[in-house]
């Protein structure tokens, strides 16, 4: 891999920071725009995304008395660090499908669940009533998707005949087609359309920061940076999990089609999220672990008799 | 605050409502203003849920002296800069109960209020002008 200058470049400009939190903000400006056409509304100005960032960025940022101050303030950092890396190794395998290293799936798995880990620990050291309830919810519906999550994984790796190498999935699919084209791919795509939902905390699935019960839950005693810091991981997982859908199952980023297809998945998301009522924490365990992980379950039996 | 804290500021004021004792009528008309309708959105402005969030306290109601702690309570946890924008004829002049015993007056002696944006219930499109004078004075 880079070293150096190289990877600094890498990491702060071109996948990895500058890049991914800008096309991150614009996703989130076309997010906000199409849910207001859905509402039959005109919608924010295009620097909308960014005139939010640079007044958090600037505001006080207020650290409420009796909370655990290093994990309230690191824990936003956590999610940020994660999402920073994440699009480095996306970017890395799609163009270089030769040089990854064995394991990088399941490293990319552990970089998409630290944002909730980071979300879970500062929402508890706040100390605050709403928080907790926030964090038990998020905590809870992280149980709920990683499961189903794991299992629509599985359906590529059992497809290439175990290799667990992003690298080769992807030039696995140079050659054979995307695993979307295939029954198993389908279904394994699907479970994990609803996953990028949960894992964005989107509508329907949005219980850990509701605003109309819990004031915005998780984030409620956030204010100024540290809120700007979880708004902009955000954003970038905007961007990087359509990203690692349409690596994984749609045939790779390495060619211009990669644009409309990461932008189709956002779009489906921001439909799904305008056109869903809020579900309960149970209701939302239940449809994960019943309804989902059973698609996951039926998508690898599928995989295993090669469909 | 920054050139660029400023300009963010004037473009996404954030709006938290403290209903502090009033009759309802103005907090139906706040919510009126954030429907599509009105489509407030454009200017970025956005209700939030916690006060840690807001830029801007849309405040109604006749100040009370039970409902004064509590707002200078939510006014402390905002983060600054904050403005405070009073809205309703209750909060500019007390309407009906400017001799009650329990009014304990305007809310300027407390709190730096930006604007007044008077009328029982003022229209959404008064508030917005209300809004938009207050973030023009900064």
């Amino acid at each position: 891999m880079w070293h150096g200058w190289g990877l600094a470049f890498r990491l702060l400009v071109f996948p990895g920071f500058l890049f991914t939190v800008v096309v991150g903000m614009v996703l989130t400006w076309v997010d906000r725009v199409v849910s207001a056409r859905v509402q039959w509304r005109k919608g924010p100005p295009f620097l909308q995304p960014f005139a939010d960032l640079f007044k958090l960025l600037l505001k006080q940022t207020v650290v409420p008395e009796h909370s655990a101050r290093l994990a309230f303030m690191l824990a936003p950092v956590v999610g940020l660090a994660a999402m920073v890396i994440a699009p480095l190794l996306l970017f890395y395998v799609s163009f270089n499908p030769a040089g990854s290293f064995v394991g990088d799936l399941v490293v990319l798995v552990y970089l998409l669940a630290l944002p909730p880990l980071g979300l879970i620990v500062g929402a508890s050291a706040s100390r605050n009533p709403i928080s907790a309830v926030g964090a038990s919810r998020e905590m809870t519906l992280y149980f709920g998707y990683e499961l189903p999550f794991l299992l629509a994984l599985l359906v590529p790796v059992i497809k290439t005949g175990g290799l667990l190498r992003l690298g080769d999935l992807v030039a696995y699919q140079q050659l054979h087609g995307p695993f979307l084209y295939s029954a198993s791919g389908v279904i394994a795509a699907l479970v994990v359309l609803a996953v990028v939902q949960a894992k964005l905390g989107y509508v329907p699935f949005d219980m850990a920061e509701a605003e109309q019960e819990i004031m915005s839950g998780v984030f409620v005693e956030y204010s100024g940076a540290s809120l700007a810091l979880f708004k902009l991981t955000k954003a970038m997982m905007f961007f990087i999990l359509p990203l690692f859908l349409v690596t994984v199952f749609w045939g790779g980023i390495s060619d211009w089609w990669a644009i409309l297809k990461v932008l189709a998945v956002v779009v489906l998301v921001i439909l799904a999220k305008n056109t869903n009522p809020r579900l309960r924490i149970d209701q939302a365990l239940r449809f994960f672990w019943f309804i989902i992980g059973g698609l996951g379950i039926i998508a690898v039996i599928l995989a295993f008799i090669k469909l | 605050m920054s050139k660029l804290g400023l300009w963010g500021l004037k473009r996404s004021p954030w709006v938290y409502h403290v209903a502090a004792a009033s009759c309802n009528n103005c907090d139906i008309e706040i919510l009126e203003l954030l429907t599509p309708r009105y489509d407030v959105e454009r200017f970025g402005a956005v209700l939030v849920g916690s006060p840690r969030h807001a830029d801007a306290l849309l405040v109604t109601g006749v100040l009370n002296r039970k409902s004064l702690p509590r707002v200078m309570e939510v006014y402390e946890q905002t983060a600054k800069p904050c403005l405070v924008i009073c809205i309703g004829s209750c909060t500019c002049g007390n309407q009906v109960f400017r001799n009650s015993y329990n009014a304990v007056g305007p809310y300027d002696k407390y709190l730096p209020v930006a604007a007044y944006v008077p009328g029982c219930p003022p229209k959404p499109e008064a508030m917005i002008l209300g809004i938009v004078k207050a973030l023009s004075k900064l």
